[in-house]
């Protein structure tokens, strides 16, 4: 099996600041991260990986400081990873982003047949969730979102089951292989990463690929050219307007609070 | 670009029921075709579902366009992919939207790249320029700290996806009237490369959340696990579910089910109690849409307090055992039973 897994680096959201006189994002506030969906993708490979045998190839779009994600995914379980990285990438949105990394998975699969794709539900930043069914439908490989578990795989008649959750429980899908997964992060526990996977991790040197490298691309579906949206106005989330605020003693607030409450009796359901 | 008219909704259903976001979806694409002055349709995909094109019209569609066909009997991406993006080359929409549900997401993604044009993700606020024809989707951006408004100026669709519980569901007209146009498709069961083999639903506690009539959550400000008591004995004794803020989740006084907010379940009952909840956006944007909310809180700016309808300043633990103890007394004057089956 040859499984590639697309990473992410993201800004950490838990402590992200937002400027508020502009907002927008203040960079330097928050450390840049493996995105977390995609890390548990980078495990689920390995996981399936020790099953099958096979090869773990991360596949990453940023700049070049994004190779941190890629060391990290060694850390994690991955063999070798592919950066793309060039100025002519930025400002993608996810119909560009997901056009990059298709002709970068056309490259890597001309060197070994490509089998498996995985990606994260969805990255913490962007928040969409769109790029992966994206990747999906532009190398014509059936895309399964939202995946909790592998439940089986079988390589040599190229057909895997997976669970997929779904607003209310879980479906079984069956699908052929090479298809494209999304993964939630209950598919798996991620632990400390075994000591060897960090040396290796350490000296490793991802690969560098800049558009020249990628062979034929239309460079009008590439960055902010190849980008059908765009980020309007950014503005700080709506407060609604309160309503009654109830000071005073406990047994005047509650005294006030059950007078109100019966003028909305009927959204309490009394059995007489 | 010029030729594209209309305003689409995907109309998503599950076991023979349209889903709650598809009817809401129709609430918001109406007013969005009044203002264009074009029709609003909506997309209705699946098998044996021509009985639904009227629940469709009820709601606010002008058409239905639907395929019926065993192939579609559930959703699978590259199935209703095929029948949406021939549908939408034949009679180009210029607004093209879909719930934020798992497969309206997944389809969405699909669709807009074999369309190439643009899809804003998890929209909560809609609006259009009806000079420039322009669809403004706002939606929550870094975890929720910020808005911003997505613009596709130059393709078509413009397509989003929307939240479920965030826009307004019309009042079901049975006199309306509508047109139902049925497409052929051409789908064959051996070109599909994935088989749903088995749905299993799980009813759990979320399930209860969601369908909640009142919810009493806690926050941080019940101390500890033992505090927190006082949020289930409230809730016990007046037939409620409980929920809490994602920090009580992560402090283990709740399974992760019964977190409120953008990463967890969002909520609409009639009746919120938010207690020891500093009201951070993450969590307000879960429970925001509650018919009644009750805010308890010691801290007066508390940005909780801004979306309460009562917000009652002062300690729980002084005021949550006298309200026990008042809505038992309420409860026997009324009957004795509080029920919301
Ligand atoms: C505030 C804001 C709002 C935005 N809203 C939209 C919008 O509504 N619509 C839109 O089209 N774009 C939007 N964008 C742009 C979008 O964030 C970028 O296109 C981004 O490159 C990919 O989208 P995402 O972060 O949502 O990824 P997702 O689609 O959420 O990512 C899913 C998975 O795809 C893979 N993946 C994503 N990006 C990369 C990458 N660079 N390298 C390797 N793997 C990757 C990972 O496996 C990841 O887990 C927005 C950007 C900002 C800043
Ligand atoms: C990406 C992201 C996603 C998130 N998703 C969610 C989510 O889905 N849901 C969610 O809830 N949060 C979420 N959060 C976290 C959110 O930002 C807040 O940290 C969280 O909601 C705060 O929880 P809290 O109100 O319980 O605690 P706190 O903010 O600590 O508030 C405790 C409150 O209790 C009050 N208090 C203290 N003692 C008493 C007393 N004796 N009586 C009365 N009041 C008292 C205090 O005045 C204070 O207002 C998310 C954050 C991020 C960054």
């Amino acid at each position: 099996m040859h499984i590639v897994v697309c990473v992410k680096q993201v800004p950490d959201t838990k402590i992200i600041k937002i400027n508020p006189k502009t907002n927008t994002l203040d960079r330097r506030s928050a450390p840049a991260i493996l995105n977390p969906y995609d890390a548990h993708a980078v495990q689920e490979a390995a996981r399936i990986k020790s099953r099958t045998g096979g090869t773990v190839t991360v596949l990453s779009m940023g700049p070049p400081q994004a190779v941190a994600v890629i060391k990290k995914s060694v850390e994690i379980g991955a063999d070798r990873g592919y950066l793309i990285s060039d100025r002519a990438f930025a400002g993608a949105d996810t119909l560009a982003t997901s056009y990059a990394l298709s002709k970068a998975l056309e490259k890597i699969e001309q060197e070994s047949p490509v089998d498996l794709v995985i990606c994260g539900k969805h990255a913490i930043d962007g928040d969409t969730g769109q790029v992966g069914p994206g990747i999906a439908r532009r190398i014509d490989i059936p895309p399964i979102t939202n995946v909790i578990e592998v439940s089986k795989i079988n390589s040599d008649e190229k057909k895997i089951v997976v669970k997929r959750k779904q607003l209310n429980g879980y479906e079984l899908i069956e699908s052929q292989i090479p298809c494209l997964l999304t993964v939630e992060k209950e598919i798996n526990d991620i632990g400390y990463s075994p000591m060897p996977n960090m040396i290796k991790a350490a000296r490793y040197e991802p690969v560098i690929w800049s558009v020249a490298d990628l062979g034929e691309v239309d460079r009008a579906q590439l960055g902010l050219k190849g980008s059908p949206t765009i980020v309007g106005k950014m503005f700080s989330p709506p407060r609604p307007e309160g309503g009654k605020k109830i000071e005073g003693e406990p047994t005047e607030q509650i005294k006030e609070l059950m007078k109100l409450l019966e003028e909305k009796i009927d959204l309490f359901c009394f059995k007489a | 670009m010029e030729e594209n008219r209309g305003i689409w909704v995907f109309i998503e259903v599950t076991d023979g029921k349209v889903e709650g976001v598809s009817l809401e979806l129709l609430g918001a694409g109406r007013k969005l075709a009044d203002k264009l002055e074009v029709p609003l349709a909506g997309v209705l995909l699946g098998h044996d579902v021509r009985k639904i094109s009227a629940k469709v019209i009820e709601y606010g569609a002008d058409i239905v366009y639907m395929a019926d066909h065993a192939v579609l009997e559930l959703y699978r991406t590259e199935a209703f992919m095929k029948a949406v993006v021939a549908m939408a080359e034949k009679y180009k929409p210029e607004i093209f939207l879909y719930g934020a549900t798992p497969n309206g997401k997944d389809l969405a993604s699909a669709v807009a790249t074999d369309l190439s044009t643009g899809l804003t993700a998890d929209t909560t606020m809609l609006d259009v320029d009806p000079e420039k024809r322009l669809l403004e989707a706002s939606r929550p951006a870094f975890g929720g700290n910020i808005m911003a408004t997505i613009l596709c100026k130059k393709h078509r669709p413009q397509m989003a996806t929307v939240r479920p519980k965030v826009m307004k569901a019309l009042e079901p007209d049975a006199s309306r009237k509508g047109e139902v146009i049925e497409e052929e498709i051409h789908l064959e069961e051996s070109e599909m490369r994935t088989k749903v083999l088995q749905i299993v639903k799980e009813t759990t506690k979320t399930a209860n959340l969601a369908e909640a009539h009142v919810i009493v959550a806690g926050g941080k400000g019940m101390g500890d696990k033992n505090g927190f008591m006082l949020i289930h004995e409230l809730a016990k004794t007046i037939g409620a579910t409980v929920g809490g803020t994602r920090d009580v989740v992560e402090a283990g006084w709740l399974p992760h089910d019964q977190q409120i907010g953008q990463t967890g379940e969002t909520v609409t009952p009639k009746i919120y109690f938010a207690i020891g909840i500093s009201g951070a956006i993450q969590h307000v944007v879960g429970m925001k849409n509650s018919e009644l909310i009750i805010a308890i809180n010691k801290d007066p700016d508390a940005p909780i307090f801004d979306v309460a309808t009562y917000g009652l300043v002062g300690d729980a633990f002084e005021i949550v055992p006298q309200l026990i103890e008042k809505f038992k007394e309420l409860i026997k004057e009324k009957g004795g039973e509080i029920s919301y089956v």
